[in-house]
């Protein structure tokens, strides 16, 4: 008996171990293609954590089969019947399971179809509010669980878990469509989805590598996977491209006294060189498909920041002011203005700083440039309340300290 | 999946009756009713009259309290409605976009209920 069950316990271990690295790597495409016959995202999440638990025993007893992701698929398929026939009564719920029956038919899927595109156009649908997309890719394309999502956003975890069930809630009931969009509405969900990838990256950014989840990673891997299953499109390049021309500057974000560093002062040799070699690749691919597009954009302005001896200053401001017309924002103007003082015309964007003051006086960075830009038109005294407000409203210590070394090099 | 588009709009905001823009107004309405007919996807849709002539009742404690005026007394108000049948979401916003009334006012998307009371 002790021997029996040692032995059965020494199995459960590798068991375990690869269900662990079949869901870890597998999971996001397991719930698409659930998802895909269900039409509801909370169904196939329980039917496939269900499906997780019977394979620890089971493959325990049995040893592994052929395709793991195959037998999680079929098995997950078949609790989600037995769900779903306790309450029949509703038409929809009646047509997935007769969807599901003709699936469960089929033979076991060695190669499942990749139905992630169309998850994450449901996920990022516009009639979603924008943290609830960002969250539901992460949780069901990436896997990340409510703990570690609610974690990177700086949320109670219940209060993360009841956002996720009241966004799978309303794609179920709102009817949100678990599809990939016709050419018509192409433009404006792609960059719904590009968008919410964007804000992944730019969460994961300000927090930093040491995470236990990078989001940045993550951002990074959604972006490959929207390119890999829909190749040939500038936007989902330039994404990509952006992303890594600016992840690759990462290491030297940040300087030795905690301050953060722009480009220029950054130490180059911390720069990765593979991802910027890898980004300016993309970003030229793209460019020559002739559809352009902001993540085109952004992608060109962050590859002009790392120009050799110095950022590209002219090329930068003339981005922003093509950036400008697809994104027609106070933010746009503001960083197209700064460009343009370090291109040599700070008293004429001085001007146009001073003409957003009533969009953006609660805008940090507004205050660290109107500060930058008074001392360069050599106004001093009021560079220095314009950085002190900056510096009060920094929102961490690396902002800071960059500016109170600014600040206090006006003083001496 | 049959949704209802709620259109809610400010009056004060609303072209004026005899003007160029109500004239534009109504044939985008008339060219939207044609085109959810042509599609075979309108199942209903009605105007409602102005505000003053609504009345809102609720019962408390058994009592009918009878109100003038509507619901909730907000600059934009329910002027009209359609019921459409399309298979999703994307679709019945397709047809939303159609609504001239977007353009100054906004259209609620709602899904109906899957039963019907009358019948």
């Amino acid at each position: 008996m002790g021997a029996a069950a040692s032995g059965s316990a020494a199995r459960a271990i590798p068991v375990a171990r690869e269900l662990d690295r079949v869901m870890r790597s597998d999971q996001g495409r397991l719930l698409a293609a659930l998802t895909a016959g269900l039409r509801d995202i909370s169904l196939a999440e329980e039917a496939l954590q269900e499906a997780a638990i019977s394979a620890l025993s089971h493959w325990g007893r049995t040893g592994l089969p052929a395709s793991p992701q195959g037998w999680l698929l079929q098995v997950a398929r078949r609790k989600a019947i037995d769900r779903l026939r306790g309450i029949t009564r509703d038409t929809r719920k009646a047509e997935a399971l007769t969807r599901l029956v003709a699936d469960e038919a089929a033979p076991e899927p060695e190669a499942i179809p990749d139905e992630r595109l169309r998850l994450i156009f449901a996920c990022c649908h516009p009639a979603l509010e924008m943290k609830s997309r960002v969250a539901l890719t992460l949780r069901t394309v990436c896997g990340l669980d409510t703990a570690e999502i609610a974690r990177a956003f700086l949320d109670a975890e219940p209060t993360m878990g009841q956002r996720l069930s009241r966004a799978k809630a309303k794609i179920a009931g709102a009817g949100i469509p678990f599809a990939v969009p016709n050419a018509e509405i192409w433009p404006a969900r792609l960059d719904a989805v590009l968008t919410s990838v964007y804000l992944i990256f730019t969460t994961g950014y300000v927090a930093g590598p040491s995470e236990p989840r990078d989001l940045c990673r993550e951002a990074e891997y959604l972006v490959r996977l929207i390119d890999k299953l829909h190749p040939n499109d500038s936007e989902i390049e330039g994404a990509l491209a952006m992303m890594l021309l600016t992840v690759a500057r990462r290491a030297a974000r940040i300087g030795l006294d905690g301050a953060s560093l722009p480009p220029a002062e950054q130490d180059r040799s911390l720069w990765d060189c593979d991802r910027i070699a890898e980004g300016r690749a993309i970003l030229a691919r793209a460019m020559q498909r002739r559809g352009p597009g902001p993540f085109q954009i952004k992608a060109a302005i962050a590859d002009c920041q790392m120009a050799n001896p110095q950022p590209d200053w002219p090329q930068i401001a003339a981005l922003y002011y093509a950036l400008w017309h697809f994104e027609p924002t106070p933010v746009v103007t503001l960083n197209a203005a700064v460009a343009m003082a370090e291109a040599g015309q700070p008293a004429r964007a001085l001007a146009i700083v001073e003409g957003l003051a009533a969009d953006l006086s609660d805008y940090q960075p507004w205050h660290a440039a109107r500060a930058a830009l008074l001392l360069m038109t050599g106004n001093r005294t009021e560079a220095v309340y314009a950085y002190q407000k900056a510096i009060i409203l920094a929102p961490g210590p690396p902002e800071r300290i960059f500016l109170e070394r600014r600040l206090a090099r006006i003083a001496v | 999946m049959q949704y209802m588009l709620l259109m809610y709009n400010n009056p004060a905001v609303e072209p004026a009756y005899g003007t160029p823009e109500f004239q534009e107004m109504m044939g985008g309405f008339f060219a939207a009713n044609e085109r959810m007919k042509a599609d075979g996807v309108l199942r209903s849709g009605e105007g409602l009259q102005g505000i003053e002539t609504a009345t809102s009742l609720r019962i408390k404690s058994g009592k009918v309290e009878t109100m003038d005026g509507p619901f909730a007394e907000t600059r934009e108000h329910l002027g009209g409605y359609y019921v459409i049948d399309v298979p999703d979401l994307d679709v019945a916003l397709k047809y939303a976009a159609m609504i001239p009334s977007a353009h100054f006012g906004t259209v609620e998307v709602r899904p109906l209920m899957n039963y019907n009371p009358a019948g």
